[in-house]
């Protein structure tokens, strides 16, 4: 017989990390019986300082996710990683591969590194990531970092989700305009350029820094309208290590700025909120196809022949769904 | 509502030929598993401590250098140390047949060796899974 999840939560707080992968687990799955249990876990968590870190596929995201570990853990702290990779959208099926990059890790007990797949979650976040990071808070982990997958211009999920959220850009993919385009630069606390031993990469912080002067001059009316933080730009290199200790204390300065301020009570507010749009949005989306996913099939072989349209069905599947 | 099956594949020791497990990879991912690979090298130590952070229904340990008979046992028995006993090991690889019976005594559940086709690999963790039943 399985465990029940709160005995699992029970041993969560106690420090058991086995208990903890367990519960993750059942957060992915998606367990009914779970829900209960990890709205506890929600409770009794909210100290981490919860980092998101996103970039395109490539831009390096695991290499610094590791070299941030090893860095955050010099002075003590307790570092998880929620690292994410995309799910086959043919098979549902994933080749998670980030722990191969962190590998100089994986003997560290103050150290914990869980792979999710998206599991057709847009968005760049896996569904149960934000279960999977407050279950990692609960057991006392001091900072988390989600790392999401590569992502376009448009995955910006990873800003309404975490306290600093710090995106990666590397050399060479792009030219100024690239970088006033609405999106994923937008949603920055932190710039980073990666591999910065690159002699283009100076281009690219120049081009970073020249956006963000240009924000601060529409966005501001007047003088004394001083941001309370300016979004900043670090240079990172991961073979020569420079400009990592640099990144780990704007984090940490970023956290501190927002910790204590209106500012800072504003941004957990808007967490909670998509937290809970999101959290009952699953719950919709799952008990849905599980009423509709019968009467689904018949109705798709009528629309693809253009007797119905979808606007008709899903109006018919709406009006007699059991939610 | 059910998740997919999840699998931890690695290579152990003083192994450096990594083909055989990538494919093997990408069938596992094509039969709709979620499959974490972590790369050439690894020790025993290392290897469960990462399948007990995953949660992994299945250790996959690919070995084609003949050091099954050292790296076996190391693993199950760390694997019972760490309360990870109820995990699925699987062997593929290279292996004599006078070691598939010693293997199958100390705990590894299957051994899938050369020429076993994709989709026995498939079914036989597949099996496995359902025969362990939910946890």
């Amino acid at each position: 017989m399985p465990v029940p999840s709160m005995d699992l939560v029970a041993r969560l707080l106690k420090g058991d990390l086995r208990a903890a992968g367990r519960l993750m687990s059942r957060a992915e799955a998606g367990s009914e019986e779970a829900r209960a249990a990890l709205g506890k876990v929600y409770k009794a968590a909210g100290k981490a300082h919860i980092v998101g870190l996103t970039g395109v596929p490539g831009s390096g995201k695991s290499t610094l996710v590791s070299k941030l570990v090893q860095t955050i853990r010099e002075d003590g702290r307790k570092v998880g990683v929620i690292a994410i990779d995309p799910s086959s959208p043919f098979s549902g099926g994933s080749i998670l591969g980030d722990r191969i990059r962190m590998s100089n890790l994986t003997m560290d007990d103050g150290v914990y590194i869980r792979s999710m797949a998206t599991r057709g979650s847009t968005g760049g976040l896996a569904r149960s990531a934000l279960a999977a990071v407050d279950i990692l808070d609960a057991a006392g982990f001091d900072v988390i970092i989600i790392e999401t997958v590569g992502v376009g211009q448009d995955e910006v999920e990873i800003a309404r989700a975490s306290h600093s959220t710090i995106v990666v850009s590397a050399p060479g993919l792009g030219d100024d305009v690239q970088a006033i385009k609405a999106g994923i630069l937008e949603i920055a606390d932190i710039h980073v350029v990666s591999k910065c031993d690159r002699a283009d990469a100076n281009r690219t912080i120049t081009d970073l820094k020249t956006m963000l002067a240009m924000g601060i001059s529409v966005s501001m009316r007047n003088r004394d309208d001083k941001p309370l933080w300016q979004v900043p730009v670090v240079g990172t290199s991961a073979e020569t290590g420079e400009g990592i200790g640099e990144l780990v204390a704007t984090m940490d300065r970023h956290r501190k700025a927002h910790h204590t301020t209106e500012l800072g009570a504003e941004r957990l507010r808007r967490i909670a909120e998509y937290r809970t749009f999101k959290t009952a949005e699953d719950l919709l989306r799952s008990r849905f196809f599980a009423s509709t996913s019968e009467r689904v099939a018949a109705l798709v072989e009528r629309i693809s022949r253009r007797e119905l349209d979808p606007f008709a069905a899903s109006d018919e599947l709406m009006s007699n769904v059991a939610l | 509502m059910s998740s997919p099956i999840r699998v931890l594949l690695a290579k152990v020791g003083l192994d450096g030929h990594d083909r055989g497990v990538k494919v093997v990879a990408r069938t596992l991912r094509d039969a709709g598993m979620d499959v974490i690979y972590t790369g050439l090298h690894r020790t025993p130590e290392e290897v469960v401590h990462s399948a007990v952070q995953e949660d992994v229904d299945v250790l996959g340990i690919s070995l084609l250098s003949g050091a099954h008979m050292t790296i076996c046992p190391k693993i199950m028995k760390l694997l019972a140390e760490q309360d990870a006993a109820d995990t699925i090991v699987v062997v593929g690889g290279v292996v004599p047949d006078e070691d598939v019976a010693p293997l199958k005594e100390m705990g590894v559940k299957e051994l899938l060796l050369q020429d076993t086709p994709p989709k026995q690999i498939v079914e036989t963790l597949e099996r496995l899974v359902a025969e362990r039943g939910p946890r």
